[in-house]
């Protein structure tokens, strides 16, 4: 007798299956491609810390690419780049902050944890639909022969399209609004040119986030180190990106020929290209996280963080996904949900999410994506650039030329700073 | 800034492992297409699989797909579309996502 039928083996329904299994329920965990992480593409960089209790000294098997030891962010315009640097060698040493590492090669270890823990893993397999009596599912169908599976608790993992949920009218079926897309090109480089270019050694890594390089597509880019490749992509407003008729890869194109961006990745070749959605509308979007003898996860449930600066959505994924696994026994003993979405209340994922609720909108907003940064770099450029024998001009005036010629009114950019101390306190 | 590709889009697409199933996944009616205004699919698919036809529909191929959803979430018509993923262990393979 199956107790918990987990669909998907990305890190929110492995991390399901690894505590449910733990708490001795039988566990199945369904993935449709042919091994976990086939299906999956992101930056990335995965926060491991939520791990921590679950499985002690993770980072000693972790399939990591480069430990992140510095972290950038970069405001560009056509010819301009201002670049926000930091690096400590804290993040070189357990416990670690982030990795760089690939989605085949996470997923499959973490979804091995959930196996060594005793859930059976059947990939090659779809979980098509929702089996439901009354108002209750018990159960998915799937695309095997005789495929029906059936058990006291079904939980979606199924990721940022979810037909479980949207089966279950927890989740519309399009909101192009609340979604970006994201296209990412890996490209490989020997790991002394990595090391040269990055400034970075061993096993040391780099994270740069990009602002203002998507042709006011609102959105961003991102340069990651791994071994022997970059990872560089962008992520745009899918609703935007549409509607501007820019192709996808041209906006990585215009990234990699960046004055900025060109010297870091001039004779690397392209390894694999990816694409994926992300949902984006944060704690205000959020999809109903249970319905009758369902929860619902990660993706699925809309959990990723994009909050400018933070892209996190593998630790949250596997955050909700650790707390539906956790809570699967009571919810089943009693039929009712609640105790997961306490526990989710409880834990960073909805308290960050609560926090941080008014970001994606400042973040996407077109001041900020199209303006700001503008601004920033001509001011900079103003106060570095030596005119003599002009005298040099007074911070003051330089920010209101700054703020002129990319126009900006200074009680916007006050209100926008406000707007920002509430959103990010 | 350029509005160059740097490398030819089909050795792009062959970076990419495809396990092609015989059975197409996603499913475009031309005929509903005909009257889009906006064909929405055709900038923003990333695998560039929409190509408009002379008589005003698309031809679509899925065979190069990733499965990420972008046409049908900015599909400008009810029932142009008809998506699923591919069956079990088909479809695209990422090795580096
Ligand atoms: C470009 C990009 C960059 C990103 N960068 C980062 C980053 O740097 N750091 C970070 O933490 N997050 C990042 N994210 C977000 C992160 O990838 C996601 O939030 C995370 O993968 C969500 O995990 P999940 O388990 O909920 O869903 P997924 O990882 O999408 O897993 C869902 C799984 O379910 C399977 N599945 C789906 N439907 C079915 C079905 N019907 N039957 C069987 N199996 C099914 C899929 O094959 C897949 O394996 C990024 C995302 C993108 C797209
Ligand atoms: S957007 Fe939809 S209706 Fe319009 S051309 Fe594309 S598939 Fe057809
Ligand atoms: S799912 Fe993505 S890759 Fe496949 S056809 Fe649609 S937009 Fe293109």
């Amino acid at each position: 007798m199956t107790d918990v039928i987990v669909v998907g083996a990305g890190p929110a329904g492995a991390a399901a299956a690894l505590m449910a299994a733990r708490d001795g329920l039988e566990v199945v965990l369904l993935e449709r491609g042919p091994f976990p992480g086939s299906k999956n593409a992101y930056g990335g960089v995965v926060y491991g810390r939520v791990l921590d209790d679950v499985l002690p000294r993770w980072w000693e098997e972790v399939p990591v690419q480069r430990w992140v030891t510095r972290r950038s962010t970069m405001v560009l315009t056509d010819t301009q780049a201002l670049t926000v640097d930091f690096r400590t060698t804290a993040w070189g040493e357990a416990p670690y902050n982030g990795c760089t590492t690939f989605r085949a090669d996470f997923d499959g270890w973490l979804a091995g944890k959930a196996v060594e823990a005793g859930a059976h893993l059947v990939v090659n397999t779809v979980a098509t639909g929702l089996i439901v009596e009354g108002n209750r599912v018990v159960g998915v169908r799937t695309d095997r022969q005789d495929g029906d599976l059936r058990a006291p608790l079904v939980i979606a993992a199924d990721g940022v399209n979810s037909f479980l949920a949207k089966e279950a009218g927890l989740l519309p079926r399009t909101q192009a609004k609340h979604l970006t897309l994201g296209v990412k090109e890996v490209l490989s480089l020997p790991r002394e040119v990595i090391d040269e270019r990055f400034g970075v050694r061993g096993d040391e890594g780099v994270d740069v986030e990009l602002l203002g390089c998507t042709r006011g597509i609102p959105g961003g880019g991102f340069v990651y180190t791994n071994r022997d490749s970059l990872s560089v992509g962008v992520v745009v407003s899918l609703e935007h990106l549409a509607a501007s008729k820019v192709r996808p890869e041209e906006l990585i194109a215009d990234l990699k020929a960046h004055p900025a961006i060109a010297p870091w990745v001039e004779g690397a070749e392209l390894k694999e290209y990816t694409a994926h959605l992300i949902p984006e509308g944060g704690y205000d979007h959020l999809t109903p996280l249970s319905t009758a003898g369902m929860l619902v996860t990660g993706d699925a449930a809309g959990l990723c963080l994009a909050a400018g600066l933070w892209l996190e959505g593998v630790n949250f994924a596997i955050g909700s996904g650790l707390a539906a696994g956790r809570t699967a026994r009571r919810i089943i003993e009693t039929g009712d949900a609640k105790p997961y979405r306490a526990a989710l209340k409880d834990s960073f994922v909805l308290k960050d999410h609560k926090r941080l609720r008014g970001a994606p909108r400042l973040v996407l907003s077109e001041r900020v994506q199209q303006r700001y940064p503008g601004l920033v770099a001509d001011l900079v450029e103003g106060l570095f650039t030596v005119g003599n024998p002009t005298a040099k001009p007074g911070a003051l005036r330089l920010l209101r030329g700054a703020a002129k010629n990319n126009g900006v009114k200074l009680r916007h950019l006050v209100a926008d700073g406000l707007a920002g101390g509430r959103v990010f306190k | 800034m350029s509005g160059y590709d740097d490398i030819a889009f089909d050795d792009r697409m062959q970076t990419v492992e495809f396990r092609v199933a015989e059975r197409a996944h996603i499913v475009v009616d031309s005929d509903v297409c005909r009257s889009c205004t906006t064909k929405a699919c055709v900038s923003a698919c990333p695998a560039n699989l929409f190509a408009p036809t002379s008589d005003g529909g698309i031809l679509f191929n899925y065979e190069q797909c990733f499965e990420c959803g972008t046409c049908y979430q900015v599909c400008n018509a009810e029932g142009a579309l008809t998506w699923t993923y591919p069956d079990g262990g088909h479809g695209v393979v990422f090795r580096h996502g």
